[in-house]
């Protein structure tokens, strides 16, 4: 398969070159996921922490809504935002669409029901499993929600794994509301969608590669941390 | 050693606990003055764990009333701790676990350090104080767990067949402790399968069987002539598969 | 807490640099064919390096671009729908609208070409023959100029496609890089527009195989979003934009911008 040939040669040439548009490009999706994904994690964590510790009103439907909204198309995600943030729209007087903070809050949507869903599960296992062990120590659930997060960090890792993997990866969300502005709002993403509308697929492969390698050395370095930190804090 | 006062005696008027229709606990009266060492036994779904659990305030009864006298409107629930038959640790060093039993209780730092000191000689966990709590052996978990206890000064520990999975020598550790804990003032309220360990713990024994007390009685009493033939069977090693 | 911290203070700097070069831009809403080609990669950094403005543009379909464009999300409109657009200036969303630039749309298919319109002068006999012989066609699908003007194409051959949908009339509904993919690799025929077509690099099978019919002739106008309709609309700094388009410089950046020698937009300001 030549084309596919031909796009590892332009993966390897793009990063001995050192382009500085390549890098501005990653640096950007970095940013932006890594941001979206920090926010949703400091939201999604205790929200996923309270659906499963505390007993309210409306907990089931939200926890079906949560799992449901896991799948949100980016595209959606992205709809939503643009409305809101448009000129027209209840934010638009903020001045905030086409911008990487625009992108940073559809990603933020986007994942927020991955981070708090899976968060809930992993919380959830935690309480049954220590439930009777911090009630007898006198934690009752306000108590034992920070407790069981930080317990229960190691899992909630591949958590935040999988919703920074949603927001990198994602191109419908940005294209709308970043709009794939050269050298404001052009990520990886929506740099490989440009390049396949140019016809350009090995060059859009090549990035794909790129953005596969980005990937997996984020992902990989999370693990070496966990690794890390779980010879530390046991098992 | 254990605060100003008491909050023994604990008395438990027809307590009840029926759970989809099944009374699992069915009516029992009972009453624990300090000092004394109870052991309670019974065949394997008698309701030894529920009892527990409901003395120490972990499930509400579905009828009657559990009362600690000496509480008098004061929570008993931070004078007792209960020690469960598979320890549970939390993700952090042996020295961070009882310091987090500590703190829930609002111990100041300098006291904190001074307890978990204390526990981890008294119990022999001294140098094993900064390993990760998960990655010690069962018996050493358990020793833990009983050293988290003992550091929040309990005047009840409930103990819930706390060697039933562990080795011969880790048990005999574990009794020791009872017994030390127990020989500083400490009320113990413990069950287990292990007619050996019921022998040699108890001051008195509370056999169950189908969620109710059959004898309550001095441990010597109950072990030379039980009163029931039904505690007769079972400590001649009968199957009680049927009323 | 410290990652709560640093988690705002991230934000605030994105918000921070958002917001820093505000005075410094425009954004132009825009189509694909503009910037899939390369035109505006070619002459706005000439624009910038004059005026010190930095020219943000959205590149999508024409429809979408109006949409964009009409909810205030962009300062200028440039676009190639004609009725589209005096539609936009009469409903007052846009000021006044400029003729900058034409190209053409082209016919392309199969270099087999098994229904035969190669050469032919006519568009809209082209596409009879298209449509009587049933052979796969895509269209863009997606509302854009090309789709509109390819419409047109139909409606002068007196060819209804819609039954035909999902035959051998294939609506894509996308861009026209992802509609020329689509053609390329199941051999059908479409309709480009010249920039887009000559810039392209996944031709696969795919030829040049009709021109010139005046039906494909495909001005492109540009325009200034109503200030008065959207007050925060960088109304000077656009107008500067339209300005400098139209004028002689404006105009010899665009017919300078070639691709393998070929010159992909003819400048036409009056």
């Amino acid at each position: 398969m030549s084309p596919l040939v031909e796009a590892l040669w332009q993966a390897a040439a793009l990063i001995l070159h050192a382009d500085s548009d390549l890098a501005e490009i990653v640096g950007l999706s970095l940013a932006v996921s890594l941001g979206a994904t920090a926010l949703a994690a400091l939201v999604g964590m205790p929200i996923g922490a309270m659906a499963a510790l505390f007993r309210f009103p409306g907990r089931r439907a939200l926890v079906v809504l949560l799992d449901a909204l896991m799948g949100l198309p980016p595209v959606v995600a992205g709809l939503f935002v643009y409305l809101i943030l448009s000129r027209s729209g209840p934010l638009g007087f903020l001045g905030l669409l086409y911008s990487p903070l625009a992108m940073v809050i559809a990603q933020f949507i986007l994942i927020l029901p991955i981070v708090a869903a899976l968060s809930r599960q992993v919380v959830e296992d935690h309480w049954r499993e220590y439930e009777e062990q911090l009630r007898s120590l006198g934690a009752g659930p306000g108590r034992a929600l920070p407790t069981l997060l930080w317990d229960g960090r190691f899992s909630l890792f591949t958590v935040v794994l999988a919703g920074f993997g949603r927001a990198i990866a994602e191109v419908g969300a940005v294209m709308i509301v970043g709009g794939n502005i050269a050298h404001v709002t052009r990520t990886m993403t929506t740099t490989i969608a440009l390049e396949v509308n140019k016809g350009q697929l090995a060059l859009a492969m090549a990035l794909g590669i790129i953005l596969i390698a980005l990937a997996v050395s984020v992902n990989g370095s999370v693990h070496a941390a966990k690794h890390v930190a779980q010879r530390w804090g046991g098992q | 050693m254990h605060g100003p006062q008491p909050i023994l005696p604990l008395e438990l008027r027809e307590v009840v606990l029926a759970l989809g229709g099944r009374r699992l606990i069915d009516g029992i009266s009972c009453r624990f003055a300090a000092g004394l060492k109870t052991v309670i036994i019974g065949p394997n779904g008698a309701g030894k764990s529920l009892f527990l659990r409901l003395c120490h305030g972990l499930i509400r009864p579905t009828a009657g009333e559990i009362v600690w006298h000496g509480a008098a409107g004061r929570d008993p629930a931070s004078a007792q701790a209960m020690v469960f038959q598979r320890p549970v640790m939390l993700r952090r060093s042996a020295v961070a676990n009882i310091e987090y039993a500590l703190s829930l209780q609002g111990l100041g730092r300098r006291l904190r350090r001074e307890r978990v000191a204390e526990v981890l000689a008294r119990t022999g966990l001294s140098e094993i104080a900064d390993r990760p709590a998960r990655v010690l052996s069962g018996g050493e978990q358990q020793k833990l767990a009983l050293a988290r206890a003992w550091a929040l000064r309990p005047q009840v520990l409930f103990l819930d067949e706390p060697t039933s999975s562990l080795d011969p020598g880790a048990s005999h550790a574990i009794e020791e402790i009872v017994r030390t804990l127990h020989a500083e003032g400490t009320r113990i309220i413990m069950t287990t399968h292990d007619l050996g360990q019921a022998r040699r713990l108890a001051d008195e024994v509370v056999f169950l069987h189908h969620g109710r007390i059959v004898e309550h009685a001095p441990a010597p009493a109950f072990f030379d002539g039980p009163a029931s033939p039904l505690a007769a069977a079972f400590l001649r090693g009968e199957l009680l598969w049927r009323e | 807490m410290r990652r709560l911290a640093a988690a705002f203070a991230f934000a605030a700097s994105l918000a921070a640099v958002s917001t820093l070069a505000a005075d410094k831009f425009i954004t132009v809403s825009s189509t694909t064919s503009t910037e899939d080609s390369g035109l505006f990669g070619s002459i706005l950094p000439k624009f910038t390096a004059k005026t010190g403005i930095e020219v943000r543009v959205v590149a999508l379909g024409t429809g979408k671009a109006i949409e964009v464009a009409k909810r205030g999300d962009a300062d200028v409109l440039f676009v190639h729908h004609r009725p589209s657009e005096d539609k936009f200036v009469a409903d007052g969303f846009g000021v006044k609208r400029h003729d900058v630039m034409y190209n053409d749309f082209v016919v392309v298919g199969p270099k087999s070409d098994p229904v035969g319109i190669r050469g032919m002068k006519s568009a809209a006999d082209a596409f009879k023959k298209i449509a009587a012989a049933k052979a796969p066609f895509a269209s863009r699908g997606d509302k854009s100029g090309t789709h509109m003007a390819e419409l047109a194409v139909w409606k002068a051959a007196g060819v209804d496609v819609a039954p035909a949908s999902g035959t051998w009339y294939r609506d894509t509904g996308s861009g026209m890089g992802p509609t020329l993919n689509t053609a390329s690799g199941m051999n059908a025929y479409t309709v480009a527009d010249r920039g887009t077509w000559i810039s392209f690099k996944n031709k696969g099978e795919l030829e040049l195989l009709v021109e010139g019919d005046a039906v494909l002739f495909n001005p492109y106008g540009v325009m200034l979003v109503n200030p008065v309709k959207h007050p925060h609309v960088k109304a000077e700094m656009g107008q500067a934009f339209i300005d400098w388009l139209v004028s002689s410089e404006g105009q010899k950046a665009i017919a300078d911008f070639k691709i393998e020698g070929q010159q992909l937009f003819m400048p036409n300001a009056k």
